[in-house]
């Protein structure tokens, strides 16, 4: 059985055993990423290094072109963190917002998408596919204008800021992402699966959620996992429609510095606080992954 | 050998079936009596897994009937007739297809539970038992990626026992075996066919055939060459094409 699985996991076409493992590893993760749709984030700790190297630089030239009457780097940063650290969980709020809309949204799309009835199969994959492949910039500025900025309901008015906008313009990427991670886990599962079940008698819903979508939740997850820590690094786009995150922030406190120098400083340290947040799940996913991959 | 009553619970009569314009099966016609065990051989590609598929309703036919039970597979057009049907005719497929996510114990348990609806602690019972008669009953919190092919195909037997059937079909159960586990999966077959269970079999295996069945069919070509019972067609085939495939695989 073991020894089976391994070869049904080997793509066709080397001969040549050296290269087996590595053709293996390869197939493995051009296959997750073809399934999620969006490039696997394989942030690792070498890369925070680089970030750190990059933040010295930037310190250095900082100070370099500062004249000395002026408060230190480190002190201007620290100054600032604050502010900045305030804009940073907005982004985050932003994300896991648009991440739970997106995701809700993009289950009932996947489902669509393998619904048996062509009409609805059609939309959902058209649909799916327009989210997925427009700029999520060009996405975000659609819903930025053509929202508008209270809605009534029942004559309740509610208004809608800026940046629930912009969250609603993030989100729907994600969903039509979560759509095509959850069509291809479906889809990855054998149809033996689905014709053993119907030999015992199960009905298709039952088939699907008995005994398929069990086996689709752990493939699902790694892809998702990574689509969020993606959709965290997209916050940052918000800003150019003018919602007050980190970003934003980050410019504000350069212009009130007034000090050109600071600039390679203080997006490095920008980027520090995202790859901080972001290294840990890019962790986990990995981890899943090859667990998964072993289990399945 | 069994001892089969005369009155049929499968009969086949004239099918055809196609796969887009490839005709598969072309006239395919037999019988099998209560309690009998039928034996289906043939090269590869001749549409024996094609014809099991279709008397369970898992492929539709596109001439000619099939009966089973008291239904007429043919005919059946809603899923909740076939539904009804595949609680009768049970098959058990070449690559076990377990599901990966449930021991062996709830692989067993599911399709009556929430199938049949029947009570759990009912059906456990029998669960356990018939995981005892596959001799696995010290597997039964296993996930079928920690149990051999043997055990794995077992397993997949006693699932389809625990939903009672009429009949039973087996497609190549022990193809894709190591040799040594082949007679664990076979020997509990023929415990089965020798307690009156009606079998359909598709094997590779002319010895076990010779010794299990009431009657073999050899199909090619998606037609039924020449059929009779085993001592007959192994060693006095008639046709030249059924020699020629026996004396290729003795
Ligand atoms: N889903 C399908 N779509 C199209 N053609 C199919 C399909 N299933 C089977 N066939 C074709 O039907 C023919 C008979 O297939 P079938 O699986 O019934 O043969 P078999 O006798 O069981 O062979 P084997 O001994 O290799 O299992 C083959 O030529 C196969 O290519
Ligand atoms: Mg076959």
């Amino acid at each position: 059985m073991k020894r089976s699985r391994r070869r049904d996991a080997l793509p066709q076409g080397t001969d040549l055993p050296v290269l087996l493992p590595m053709a293996a590893h390869l197939a493995r993760s051009a296959a997750i990423e073809r399934a999620a749709g969006v490039p696997m984030l394989r942030l690792r700790a070498a890369h925070g290094m680089a970030l750190l190297v990059l933040f010295a630089v930037g310190c250095g030239i900082a100070e370099a072109q500062g004249q000395p009457s002026q408060p230190s780097i480190l002190t201007t940063i620290l100054k600032w963190t604050p502010l900045l650290l305030r804009g940073f969980v907005f982004n985050l709020a932003i994300s896991v917002l648009a991440m739970a809309l997106g995701t809700v949204a993009g289950l009932f799309l996947g489902f669509a998408q393998i619904s048996l009835l062509p009409p609805v199969k059609k939309g959902a994959w058209l649909a799916t596919h327009f989210f997925r492949n427009a700029p999520w910039l060009v996405l975000l500025f659609y819903c930025m204008f053509l929202l508008p900025f209270q809605i009534t309901v029942f004559g309740v008015t509610i208004p809608l800021p800026d940046w629930i906008k912009a969250t609603f313009g993030l989100s729907l990427p994600v969903m039509a992402n979560v759509s095509e991670i959850l069509r291809g886990a479906v889809q990855s599962i054998p149809t033996t699966q689905w014709e053993s079940a119907a030999s015992l008698a199960f009905t298709r819903r039952q088939t699907m959620w008995m005994i398929i979508l069990p086996q689709c939740i752990k493939r699902m997850l790694p892809p998702w996992m990574n689509l969020y820590a993606i959709l965290t690094m997209a916050t940052v786009l918000v800003s150019i429609v003018g919602v007050s995150e980190m970003m934003t922030l980050t410019r504000q406190a350069l212009s009130a510095e007034n000090r050109p120098g600071l600039l390679l400083a203080f997006y490095s340290y920008v980027l520090f606080w995202f790859f901080i947040y972001c290294y840990p799940i890019a962790r986990w996913t990995v981890r899943l992954e090859a667990r998964y991959a072993v289990n399945i | 050998m069994t001892q089969a009553t005369t009155e049929p619970i499968v009969i086949i009569r004239d099918v055809h079936q196609s796969f887009g314009n490839v005709e598969v099966l072309k006239g395919v016609s037999l019988e099998v009596p209560k309690g009998g065990v039928i034996c289906i051989i043939g090269p590869s590609g001749s549409g024996k897994s094609t014809l099991l598929r279709c008397i369970n309703g898992l492929v539709p036919i596109s001439r000619g009937s099939i009966r089973v039970a008291n239904f007429d597979v043919h005919s059946l057009r809603t899923d909740q007739e076939k539904i009804a049907l595949r609680k009768e005719v049970s098959m058990v497929f070449q690559q076990y297809n377990l599901f990966p996510h449930k021991t062996a114990l709830e692989n067993v348990m599911m399709a009556p539970v929430h199938v049949l609806k029947e009570g759990k602690d009912e059906v456990h019972t029998r669960a356990v038992a018939l995981l005892k008669k596959v001799g696995l009953s010290a597997k039964q919190d296993a996930y079928p990626g920690e149990l051999s092919g043997g055990q794995q195909q077992r397993v997949a037997i006693a699932r389809s026992l625990a939903m009672r059937p009429e009949v039973m079909l087996f497609d190549e159960v022990t193809a894709a075996l190591d040799p040594e586990t082949v007679k664990e999966v076979l020997n509990t077959i023929q415990e089965l066919a020798q307690e009156g269970m009606t079998c359909i079999l598709v094997t590779h295996e002319m010895r076990f055939a010779r010794e299990i069945a009431d009657e073999v069919y050899f199909t090619d070509g998606g037609v039924i060459v020449e059929s009779g019972p085993p001592a007959e067609l192994f060693d006095r085939a008639t046709k030249e094409r059924t020699r020629a495939f026996l004396s290729q695989i003795l």
